[in-house]
This record gives C-alpha cells, structure tokens and sequence, in this order.
C-alpha cells in the first residue's frame, strides 16, 4: 500500500466519525426538550464532530500534494467561540426564566445576569 | 535596551501567536512572510493595547501546556459520554443540575479560560458568573453527584489554572 491509499483509508475514518458527532449532536438538539439540556448536545459534540471533519480535509489536503494549514485555525476560532456562544444561550436562557431558576451563589450575592435593577425604580 | 523592547513588544506571546496565525493563513513560510507577519504581530498589540490595560503579571507556557493536554483529552472523552448519554438516556430520565463552583480566581482571563475550559468538558456549561465575580454557575447535563462534579472541576481545572496565573 502506497502513502497516498492509507492516506485515503484516514480521510474516510476521519468523516466518519466526524459526521457521527455531528449527527448525535443534531439528535441530542432534537431529543432533549429542556432549553438548558438542549445546550449540551450540539456545544460539545459538535465541537468534535467539526474538528474531526477539518482533520479529513487537512489529511486530504497532504494526500493530494498541497498542504493546507486553514483548518487548524478553524478549529482554534471554533473552538474559542463555542463556549461564548453557549455561555449567551445560557445568560438568556436564566433571564428569560425558560429553566428553573439556579441556586444562589454561596456568599449571598446575586447572578449577574438576574443582577437587574428594579423595574420602579428606573420609572 | 529593555526597555526598548519592552516598548516594542509589550505583549511578546501575543506577538509570536500573531506571527504563526499569519503563516498558518498564508500557507507558506518564507523569510517575507515571518518578517511581515512579525510586523503585523507589533502592530496589533500596540494600537489595540488601549482596550486592555490590565495584562496577566505572570503567565508559564509550559504549565498551559501541560493543561492544554489534560484539556484536549477530556473534550475527546467528553464527547463520547455525551453523545452515549444523548443516545441511550431518554429525556424523561435525565437528570440535570445546576451547581455553583466557588472561585478562587480573582484575574479576569484566568476565570474566562475556567469557563470554557468547563463549556468544552464533559457535560457541563458554564452559565453565569456572580456579580462580584466569586462564583461560577454551571449546568450538568446528567449526574448523580453534583458535588463530586464541582470537587472535579476545582482540583481538575482551577488548581491547574492558579498554578498557571500564579
């Protein structure tokens, strides 16, 4: 076997993982029906799902001869915004009241995002 | 001559990532290349520095490093419990939590790191951040034990992270 056929045989194994995540990820979105447990299924898995897809293409992109690095800045761009994204999901998530409220924290303060003044006394 | 360079470079990591983001977008390494993109890595520090003033005193590469790794490792098993979870748990079955995890971080980076570091690991996502910025609320997609989950994330993340920003 040639460099270049055992090359092929990891770009396959890479999509098919990759896009085994990917799609447990779009399962868990559908399947859970709490906006909070929904959350976790396409931050994380996805996450892999899509970093496993863009090893393909870098594999790929070495198989054939033109080395190409794009992908692992993706990946770190990805992987530096999928936590903001989720922790805004979240933030609105407490503040619209669509999941149980949480516990407050242990010194008696507040959660910044319920840290709201009072609607009479900005009237 | 300190000075100088300090004056140049007020953020030397920043410069050096800068530079390798550069040649990793131009897809080649050439002497033009790293000169330019060095340019570029001195140029952005310096006229972005106004939004910034508080930079970490210290910060040890070789201790992110080490974290870097545990870090990759966990988002990798992390995957695979999760998407079990989402496979085999029905809904109705699923038991989340929110816990809150008291901070010993005080910097600003060092906690914003803690909170993606727990939005990228097994089953949990950070929420929200207390008001003075002492506690950290996270949500447990499935668990028995919140508190081992906090005790987790306090020695696994944070005790590494206060090494890191000591």
């Amino acid at each position: 076997m040639t460099a270049q056929i055992i090359g092929t045989y990891f770009v396959c194994l890479s999509l098919i993982i990759g896009s085994g995540f990917v799609l447990v990820g779009a399962i868990g979105l559908l399947k859970f029906n709490d906006p909070m447990t929904r959350l976790h299924a396409p931050t994380k898995v996805g996450t892999v799902g899509i970093g496993m897809l863009l090893i393909a293409s870098i594999i790929h992109s070495f198989d054939i001869g033109q080395p190409s690095t794009h992908e692992l800045l993706i990946m770190a761009f990805l992987f530096v915004t999928a936590p903001i994204s989720a922790n805004f999901i979240g933030k609105v998530n407490i503040h619209c009241k669509a999941c149980d409220t949480p516990p407050p924290p242990a010194d008696g303060d507040t959660w910044s995002t319920l840290d709201v003044p009072d609607q009479e006394s900005e009237r | 001559m300190g000075r100088a360079l300090h004056w140049l470079i007020p953020h030397p990591l920043l410069t050096l990532i800068l530079t390798i983001v550069w040649m990793l977008l131009q897809n080649e390494i050439s002497a033009g290349m790293i000169v330019f993109g060095f340019i570029l890595g001195v140029i952005i520090p310096w006229g972005t520095s106004v939004w910034w003033p508080d930079t970490p005193k210290s910060f040890r590469v070789g201790k992110m490093a080490s974290f870097s790794l545990v870090v990759i490792w966990d988002i990798i098993v992390a995957n695979i419990e999760v998407a079990w979870i989402v496979l085999t748990v029905p809904s109705s079955k699923l038991k989340p939590a929110w816990i809150v995890v008291p901070l010993q971080l005080r910097q600003p980076e060092a906690i914003t790191m803690l909170a993606g570091t727990i939005t990228l690991t097994p089953g949990t996502v950070s929420a929200d951040l207390a008001s003075n910025g002492r506690s950290l609320l996270v949500h447990v997609l499935h668990t028995d034990d919140p508190d081992a989950v906090r005790d987790d994330i306090i020695t696994r993340y944070e005790a590494r992270l206060l090494e890191i920003f000591a």
